[in-house]
């Protein structure tokens, strides 16, 4: 069994952040885990994608050309990754951010407003955790509750945000899942 | 110790350090420069030194000094700054100085691009500086395979008195994957006292003087067979590779080295729901290169598929392991383009439908 995702968007969202985040979790869980940032020449500001594999056995390839699952933050990187997704797979929509949808009828389509449910638990920084958390929802890659506790290691050293941003992970969590029932 | 998620050039910089490595001297150069800059603020907590060079013909000829020494010392860069190293690596194999020299290569030629590559291998196996020499080279395909073989490229140095090569690829150095060192690690070679170590002279002993240059013919000539005769031992003795699959019956070998060697073993896995029957040699030590094991593996194979991110270099060690016994053919991508299961997949798919040119044989 192998989950595999590319999650992309520009710099600054915290794209490799949650990237790592799910690769860690998936280590802790025992699983085999691989996490690879695009390193291309790029602007500052520009788009940051990066591919994560968990899977049972040996990772394979930690480069991804048709992924199970796509998380796409901003257009830009709908526009480019929307094409690779894997029939029958997942194809994540930030909705806050990108006022369209996808014409494929042969994937999974989630649209998660990540920035608006962020503004609302008054963390705007944890658009990413909401798109992290729909993710394992839809895809129960690894347990929400180990991610919970990656979370929480995670902002250890800021204490104030760990709240927020585990709010924001159940909220997406609860969006995933209701999209896959 | 328990399992860390490390950056490959991060575990690299790791692993030297819990080899014993005192002393590192590099100029950054993507996509490798997170092993510096780790080593930058890790070797200082070990009583290390590390020292940013104005170039990589500075940083190596450091490296050169220190490792008369006899600490244990590296440096790593990336294709173009290896280039620019290779007369020291020269100086290293013709004065017998171990050391451990990381090339995290990029798509060349010039200073080409910065995504990976495998166009190194001609020069990492068969010279790259000027002399009869060789670097002991291994090529890891994993971020847990990298750390170890840094491990052991050190006790190989020692051992061998000679630089060895940790030949790996843009993707070995950026990416992350679950890395484990073990505290209770031996070494894969008896320690020897390092009694030609420059250290000082106290009148104790005979002067250890580092030195390449022999100007009388004859000592030099026999020189070079000391030399060569270490060459012979490290191929009698550090041939290293791992197969996949060979224990069953296959129609086509896969013969892979490094991260590329992982995209194959995906496509093989997808091949397999489609009944077509392959396996795969991984060479470990591109020198010495395991001749007889891609021989043997291949004998059991109709035709034989090289899979490299260059336009066919390690190819031509397979040509000799072969000696024209089995077809064989080719897949290459260059410029930083990755090779993708699906593309390894048609090729083989190309090649039992015979639609697949092989190469030419010299």
């Amino acid at each position: 069994m192998q989950n595999d995702v590319i999650m992309a968007g520009f710099g600054g969202q915290g794209i490799l952040l949650i990237g790592k985040m799910l690769a860690y979790t998936g280590m802790q869980e025992g699983l085999e885990v691989s996490w690879m940032p695009s390193y291309g020449p790029e602007m500052r500001g520009g788009t940051a994608n990066c591919t994560v594999v968990i899977s049972d056995r040996p990772v394979g390839s930690p480069v991804i050309q048709s992924p199970r699952a796509v998380v796409a933050m901003n257009l830009p990187s709908l526009d480019k990754f929307e094409p690779m997704v894997r029939k029958d797979g997942l194809l994540l929509i930030n909705s806050s951010l990108i006022n369209r949808s996808s014409n494929r009828d042969d994937i999974r389509i989630l649209l998660v407003p990540a920035n608006d449910i962020a503004m609302e638990l008054k963390n705007p920084r944890s658009g990413n955790i909401v798109a992290l958390g729909a993710y394992i929802g839809s895809s129960h890659a690894v347990p929400i509750d180990a991610v919970e506790r990656v979370v929480r290691e995670t902002f250890a050293s800021k204490p104030q945000v760990i709240d927020s941003n585990i709010a924001a992970l159940l909220r997406g969590f609860e969006l995933g899942e209701t999209a896959v029932a | 110790m328990a399992k860390k998620l490390m950056k490959g050039s991060e575990a690299i910089g790791e692993a030297a350090v819990q080899a014993g490595c005192k002393l590192f001297y590099g100029y950054p150069i993507t996509p490798q420069n997170e092993i510096p800059e780790y080593m930058s603020h890790r070797l200082p907590q070990v009583g290390g030194t590390f020292v940013q060079a104005e170039s990589e013909v500075s940083a190596s000829n450091m490296l050169y000094g220190a490792a008369g020494s006899g600490e244990r010392v590296m440096t790593s860069s990336s294709s173009p700054g290896i280039s620019l190293m290779a007369e020291a690596i020269s100086y290293m194999a013709g004065s017998e100085l171990p050391a451990v020299i990381v090339n995290i290569m990029r798509a060349g030629p010039g200073l080409g691009g910065i995504l990976p590559g495998q166009a190194d291998y001609f020069q990492a196996t068969k010279g790259g500086g000027h002399g009869d020499y060789h670097l002991l080279v291994l090529a890891p395909w994993s971020v847990q395979e990298a750390a170890d073989l840094v491990q052991d490229g050190f006790d190989l140095a020692d051992h061998y008195r000679n630089p060895v090569m940790i030949l790996g690829d843009g993707l070995i150095g950026q990416m992350m994957e679950p890395v484990e060192f073990h505290q209770d690690r031996k070494p894969i070679k008896e320690p020897k006292e390092k009694t030609w170590a420059a250290t000082g002279y106290d009148g104790s002993r005979p002067r250890a003087i580092i030195n390449s240059l022999f100007l009388d013919p004859a000592t030099l000539e026999k020189h070079n067979h000391k030399l060569q005769a270490k060459y012979a031992e490290m191929v009698r003795d550090e041939i290293r590779y791992k197969t996949y699959g060979t224990e069953k019956k296959y129609d086509l070998l896969i013969v892979a080295y490094g991260t590329v060697a992982r995209v194959c073993s995906t496509a093989m896995e997808d091949l397999e729901a489609e009944e077509v029957r392959t396996a795969m040699i991984r060479p470990v030590s591109l020198y010495p290169f395991p001749y007889a094991a891609v021989r043997a593996a291949a004998d059991k194979a109709d035709a034989v598929l090289v899979v490299e991110l260059s336009a066919g270099q390690m190819i031509e060690d397979v040509q000799l392991a072969l000696q024209g016994t089995k077809p064989i053919h080719f897949h290459g991508r260059m410029g930083g383009m990755l090779a993708s299961p699906e593309e390894v997949m048609e090729k083989v798919r190309e090649i039992k439908s015979g639609k697949s040119q092989e190469v030419c044989h010299v």
